[in-house]
């Protein structure tokens, strides 16, 4: 068995195979794997007793399931109006500096993944972004460059 | 001069020290109430659901509890997804323990044993802490012998999901895609079973009407907007946060308080909301009898371009449609272009009216409240900052 294989029937063991569970396994795998590949959906059909195109057409639907592989980081910029307003323009070019990525694209090294997103709920301390689930809020472009390189280092 | 109706309040956060919400007081003497007389007490009190629909609280829990299935659910909607919206953010940050407690007392109310929380994505990194407190509450609510027990349920950054509807197939791991209504949720919600869905606010206003009496909160806000209402405040303003105002207040008085002296327009209720010009700030009340609100309020100055605003928010609602009816997804694909063309004078203004009945036509024709609700932002942008959609 695959490792893939291996994790999705671990999770179906423990949320259940009832569609229901589709989400969290979804969220799951994603959080792991940081994208859903196509072996694992087809993994999670198997194991859910519900068609690959069930699984896609949920996956597809939600913009944090990603179906296209992405970095260990996925950052994704805020660009609500007050964003906008509050400099996300500046942060973004900052980003885009920094990673020598454009956004949509991911660093050669699978790092870091750029993605803009609606509203975070932060709009009282625009500019702001995720990295995977964290929210990083009031930023700066310095701000931001000292983030970046504290995620570099850790690895 | 401020008119007297503009009042700060504390009910919302008050007390709001974790170990106020792990101790439970509220629950422990609601639950020696007749569940009816409860019902009853919510309706009186005339609270309105705080997510911006403003649908009678009491009368939505009378209905599901008139339901005679086995299975009911109580879901908290905590898919705050709307844009200028935090103050969800900062009720489960601050008060989760009064979160829990109002879901509780629905589910005693309507006869339910399982609560969800359908937490957005974006809010991802308060799981552990919330776990934790739902954790001693499980506990104390064992200790009383009432069996009721909340499950914490994920979004994936779909706005859409913040619709009732959504938020239930989105539960039952299906595309984030409206249903029909009529049934209605308390009828036929979660799994099919009779439902009550309500805001995060809503569970906690239900939390404090029981703690403090009913009489003690119609003390707060107007006839037609009872309480007070968490406010997410953002744009222009040296203040942006999170504050908890009495309803019914005029814009004016928000806008003197809040406003950064060149306030131009307020968009009211996020992009979904209203946006009120300057103009008619003196006239505009903030409530179920005015502009009722989710809560969001952006301010914008005079140095801001509305077309760049409402540019923003049709995009996002272009791209937040979930694409099921023809009139949100080719609507909004539509009004994305047709400002554009008219900025750059590749249609003359004239096109501007002929986006508006378009709108119009999404308000009546779309199947849910995010393509319905396009038309409030566009019209009100397009009808009050006409010359700057052109120039």
């Amino acid at each position: 068995m695959t490792e893939i294989k291996e994790m999705v029937k671990i999770l179906a063991e423990k949320h259940g195979r009832e569609r229901g569970a589709l989400m969290p396994i979804l969220q799951a795998v994603v959080e792991k794997q940081n994208f859903l590949s196509e072996e694992a959906m087809t993994e999670i059909a198997r194991q859910l007793d519900i068609s690959a195109a069930q699984v896609y057409g949920t996956a597809s639907f939600y913009s944090f399931l990603d179906i296209k592989p992405r970095g260990k980081y996925v950052i994704r910029v805020c660009k609500s109006i007050i964003a906008e307003m509050k400099g996300k323009k500046e942060i973004l070019k900052t980003l885009e500096n920094s990673l020598k990525i454009k956004v949509g694209q991911t660093t050669p090294d699978r790092m870091f993944s750029l993605l803009e997103t609606n509203d975070i709920g932060w709009s009282d301390q625009e500019p702001s972004l995720l990295i995977n689930e964290t929210p990083y809020t009031n930023l700066t472009s310095e701000k931001i460059i000292n983030i970046i390189h504290e995620y570099r280092s850790k690895n | 001069m401020r008119s007297n109706n503009f009042k700060k309040t504390d009910v919302i956060f008050s007390d709001c020290q974790h170990t106020d919400g792990q101790k439970y007081p509220i629950l422990e003497s609601v639950l020696k109430k007749k569940p009816q007389d409860i019902i009853n007490e919510i309706i009186d009190s005339g609270l309105k659901g705080r997510g911006g629909a403003g649908f009678p609280t009491g009368l939505k829990w009378k209905f599901a509890a008139a339901q005679e299935q086995a299975e009911k659910y109580v879901i908290c909607n905590a898919d705050e997804g709307e844009p200028g919206t935090f103050k969800d953010r900062e009720i489960l940050l601050k008060v989760p323990g009064k979160v829990f407690a109002g879901m509780a007392i629905c589910g005693y109310c309507i006869n339910a044993k399982k609560g969800y929380i359908y937490l957005r994505g974006e809010y991802k990194f308060m799981v552990p802490e919330l776990t934790k407190f739902l954790n001693e509450f499980h506990t104390t609510i064992q200790k009383m012998g009432y069996d009721f027990s909340i499950q914490i349920l994920m979004g994936s950054g779909a706005y859409v999901c913040g619709e009732e509807t959504a938020l239930m197939e989105s539960m039952e791991g299906r595309r984030g895609e409206p249903r029909n209504k009529p049934p209605f949720p308390v009828i036929e919600g979660f799994n099919n079973k009779p439902t009550v869905i309500n805001n995060v606010e809503t569970f906690v206003n239900v939390a404090m009407i029981q703690r403090y009496g009913v009489a003690e909160f119609k003390k707060l806000g107007t006839h037609d907007s009872r309480g007070t209402k968490v406010f997410s405040i953002s744009g222009d303003t040296s203040k942006p946060g999170v504050y908890e105002l009495e309803l019914g207040m005029k814009l004016s008085d928000f806008v003197d308080e809040y406003g950064d002296g060149d306030t131009k327009a307020v968009q009211v209720g996020g992009a979904s909301g209203f946006c009120v010009p300057r103009k008619k700030f003196n006239e505009t009340i903030i409530g179920f009898e005015g502009v009722p609100t989710g809560g969001s309020m952006m301010l914008f100055n005079s140095s801001r371009s509305m077309y760049n605003v409402l540019s923003n928010f049709i995009h996002f609602f272009a791209e937040e449609s979930c694409g099921q009816c023809t009139p949100c997804r080719v609507g909004c694909q539509q009004l994305v272009q047709g400002i554009k063309a008219v900025k750059n004078g590749a249609k003359d203004e004239d096109y501007l009216k002929k986006l508006l009945k378009l709108t119009e036509s999404m308000k009546l024709t779309a199947k849910c409240g995010l393509g319905q609700s396009v038309a409030n932002s566009f019209s009100s942008i397009v009808t009050n900052f006409k010359e700057e959609m052109i120039y």
